[in-house]
């Protein structure tokens, strides 16, 4: 089991994949994955109006660690209907 | 009151749908939106339409938006049907509807129901023209839109 990344609308290209795996050694937080990441990427995903669903559910910027098993999405702002 | 709020995963038939949301209320008036993939010529043509959504927070955020629009508006019915995955031009997206004893409330509360769909729902749209897939940004005038219904709790 490895942490598992998803990439909403256009942080799919930035990222280069819907999804990524990372194995972590112990849960982390926002900046600690985002340090993990292309540079490129992780200034994406930390963007203001980038949200964070942890295992389905909204979170905040801090607060919160995901580790091995989890599920992080990012939300970029919607475009839909 | 019946409130049937869906996210369709293949086409639809929006028609069929409406005519059978009608029979199963006693309304007054029905008010319904359908939001269909547009077809246009010339080289920005849209050939495909993307909807791709996050499937823990998408359905229920519409179900959500339901009961807002029947906390605030009296309805006899509710029907949300909103589509995700590759659409055509012509393929409906989007079909709302609403039923009350009064039409005021069912055309506002449609009003409501496509403003959020469109700007606060879970969904990200690409589309594919000559030039291949490309993410659509937020409009601008969809945040605006959104103003128009601040007095709704």
């Amino acid at each position: 089991m490895s942490l598992t990344l998803l990439f909403l609308g256009k942080l799919e290209d930035v990222a280069g994949a819907p999804s990524l795996s990372l194995d972590v050694a112990q849960p982390l937080s926002l900046s600690e994955i985002a340090e993990r990441l292309e540079p490129r990427l992780a200034v994406a995903l930390s963007a203001a109006n980038v949200r964070v669903a942890l295992n389905g559910s909204l979170v905040g910027a801090g607060g919160w660690a995901a580790g091995n098993g989890d599920e992080l999405a990012f939300l970029p702002p919607v475009s839909g209907g | 009151m019946i409130s049937d709020v869906r996210l369709a995963h293949a086409d639809f038939d929006a028609a069929h749908e409406l005519q059978r949301f009608t029979l199963r209320q006693d309304a007054g008036g029905i008010v319904s939106f359908l939001g269909k993939v547009r077809a246009e010529g010339g080289d920005d043509a849209v050939l495909a339409l993307e909807l791709r959504h996050y499937a823990p927070l998408t359905l229920s955020g519409m179900e959500m938006l339901a009961l807002r629009a029947q906390r605030h508006w009296t309805l006899t019915g509710l029907l949300i049907i909103h589509r995700e995955g590759v659409m055509h031009p012509g393929d409906p997206i989007v079909l709302v509807a609403c039923g009350a004893r009064h039409r005021r409330d069912a055309f506002e509360a449609c009003d409501f129901l496509m403003d959020h769909l469109k700007s606060e729902s879970w969904f990200w749209k690409r589309e594919k023209t000559a030039h291949g897939w490309h993410w659509v940004d937020p409009r601008d005038q969809d945040r605006k839109d959104l103003s128009r219904w601040a007095h709704v709790a």
